[in-house]
């Protein structure tokens, strides 16, 4: 065989298999798409489950997944950032430095469930927030944490070092060259990694399952030690746990559609955002 | 001005400034010359203590800017960056507006209100013979500048914190000839008010810009004379041999 027909079918055994992988995309969205667009209406994303969540609407489940998004972000997202900060601007290429990068790496391959029962153990029970928005938030901020230290860290590595030296050419101290001229030039990147841990925290049902997530709820939460009911849980609910599984299932699909949905509009939020915030970084 | 004592200076256990002893006066400008790797740039980052950015570097000897060792405990390094500007070999400009560039330096030192940094921005930017071509663009980002420009953008932000001493480290070494010709006629002007120390790889440039020539070679300072002399008459074989191109 000839070079070029080696060539030929190397690359295209290469290329149907990239191409797989995005068959496995649209065939699982088609999927969803198909079984689950016959539920979704406005009915369907505004009301209460009715008849033993055979019918009725989902309302009260994306609202809790909200609230637990912008708990864990409010937790996870400072101390990611500073986290972060702290391990590539401050620290050097220390001992420390290096355990804790190990260790955020390890934080990262834990097993949700285990954040899960984690969770349950300290913020339920240790610290009697109850099964609540606020033990669910901090369970989630937990498993998020390694993901933003991580794009956080990318981040800022990305920052070209002759800013720096800049900055400090001019007089300036450490704290005013990372507060004016490394964050900024991060801020894009940073956003990136916020992100993608909404999109992460949104899809999680494991560790909520003990710390935050309700069966059913007949009102919304009222404070953040209220449990709450979510999208993936509610999903898991409907799926396993209904009162009549054959007569939940679309209703499940639904779920399904809207949580993706959810995820879809976030990440597409979020390169808009970016390309944004980057042309603005260009024309200003 | 400067006034260097016995400088011995190591990147970990490897001695890259061995004993340099020089002495620059103000409102010249002088000239470091040198094949790669002898130690010049180094010598250079000694005036702005930028070698203490570097992991694993240590010091020894004195190195006075007027009349203080700036390697005194007492030294408040903020203070020292701003009477020591700094002009990198790549254009570095911060990824903001044209203005803000210029104005940074004032912005962190807490150097006067609005007005009168909009005033130092604009001298400033005359200074460096940029005005004319940013005047109306001053809130454009720097980085759609050409590279000369941004050079010339970064002896502006150096110039307006009002230092007195200027170090420039390559600065022409990533341009153009036309923008090259533009910052030598612009070192030239500089030198009425400002010392300037300028670190080269290009032997013609340090011929046309400098008053003193230092020649560097393995860590150590071989010829430190009058410019015309290094050039014309060198005492030193070895600085004879690399200005004429056998070596280095």
């Amino acid at each position: 065989m000839s070079k070029k027909v080696n060539q030929i079918i190397a690359f295209t055994i290469f290329r149907i298999f990239g191409l797989l992988v995005v068959a496995i995309l649209f065939g699982i969205l088609g999927f969803i798409v198909f079984n689950g667009i016959k539920v979704v209406n406005w009915e369907f994303l505004t009301t209460f489950p009715k008849d033993g969540m055979t019918s009725g609407g989902i309302f009260p489940a994306i609202v809790g997944t909200f609230y637990l998004i912008i708990g864990s972000l409010i937790f996870a997202f400072p101390l990611g950032v500073m986290s972060a900060i702290y391990t590539n601007e401050y620290a050097g290429n220390s001992w420390i430095v290096k355990f804790i990068r190990i260790m955020t790496n390890n934080l990262a391959s834990i097993p949700s469930i285990v954040f899960g029962l984690f969770g349950m153990s300290l913020f339920v029970n240790k610290l009697n927030f109850g099964d609540s928005i606020l033990a669910g938030s901090l369970t989630l901020g937990l498993l998020t944490l390694p993901l933003i230290i991580r794009t956080t860290e990318e981040a800022l590595k990305a920052v070209p070092d002759g800013y720096r030296t800049g900055s400090y050419a001019l007089g300036a101290t450490k704290l005013q060259t990372i507060k004016r001229v490394v964050l900024p030039t991060a801020f894009p990147n940073i956003i990136t990694g916020l992100i993608l841990s909404v999109g992460r925290v949104s899809g999680e049902t494991a560790p909520i399952l003990f710390t935050a997530a309700a069966y059913f709820l007949p009102k919304l939460p009222s404070g953040i030690f209220d449990q709450v009911m979510a999208l993936p849980y509610h999903l898991y609910v409907l799926a396993t746990n209904g009162t009549d599984l054959e007569a939940s299932r679309p209703m499940a699909y639904g779920t399904a559609l809207v949580l993706i949905v959810i995820v879809l509009i976030v990440n597409l939020l979020a390169s808009f955002l970016r390309g944004k915030l980057e042309k603005n970084k260009k024309n200003t | 001005m400067i006034e260097t004592k016995n400088i011995d200076f190591y990147y970990g256990n490897f001695q890259a400034l061995k004993n340099i002893n020089m002495k620059i006066g103000a409102n010249t400008v002088t000239a470091f010359i040198g094949p790669s790797g002898c130690g010049k740039s180094t010598f250079l980052r000694l005036f702005n203590r930028m070698n203490d950015l570097i992991d694993d570097t240590r010091m020894e000897g004195q190195c006075i800017v007027d009349g203080k060792d700036i390697y005194n405990k007492s030294i408040n390094i903020d203070e020292l960056r701003k009477k020591v500007g700094m002009v990198f070999q790549k254009p570095n400009p911060f990824p903001k507006s044209i203005f803000e560039n210029v104005a940074y330096g004032l912005k962190v030192n807490n150097m006067g209100d609005r007005r009168f940094i909009a005033q130092r921005v604009e001298e400033s930017l005359k200074s460096a013979v940029l005005w004319d071509e940013v005047k109306d663009k001053l809130n454009k980002s720097a980085l759609e500048l050409s590279g000369g420009q941004q050079q010339r953008l970064c002896i502006a932000r150096a110039l307006a914190v009002a230092p007195s001493i200027i170090l420039m480290d390559e600065p022409a070494s990533a341009l153009d000839p036309i923008s090259t010709s533009k910052i030598e006629e612009l070192i030239h002007q500089l030198k009425q008010q400002y010392t300037i120390v300028i670190v080269t790889h290009n032997m013609q440039q340090a011929a046309r810009v400098s008053d003193t020539t230092g020649f560097f070679m393995l860590g150590e300072l071989i010829e430190y004379n009058n410019t015309k002399k290094i050039f014309l008459n060198p005492d030193n074989e070895a600085t004879q041999n690399y200005i004429t191109g056998r070596f280095g």
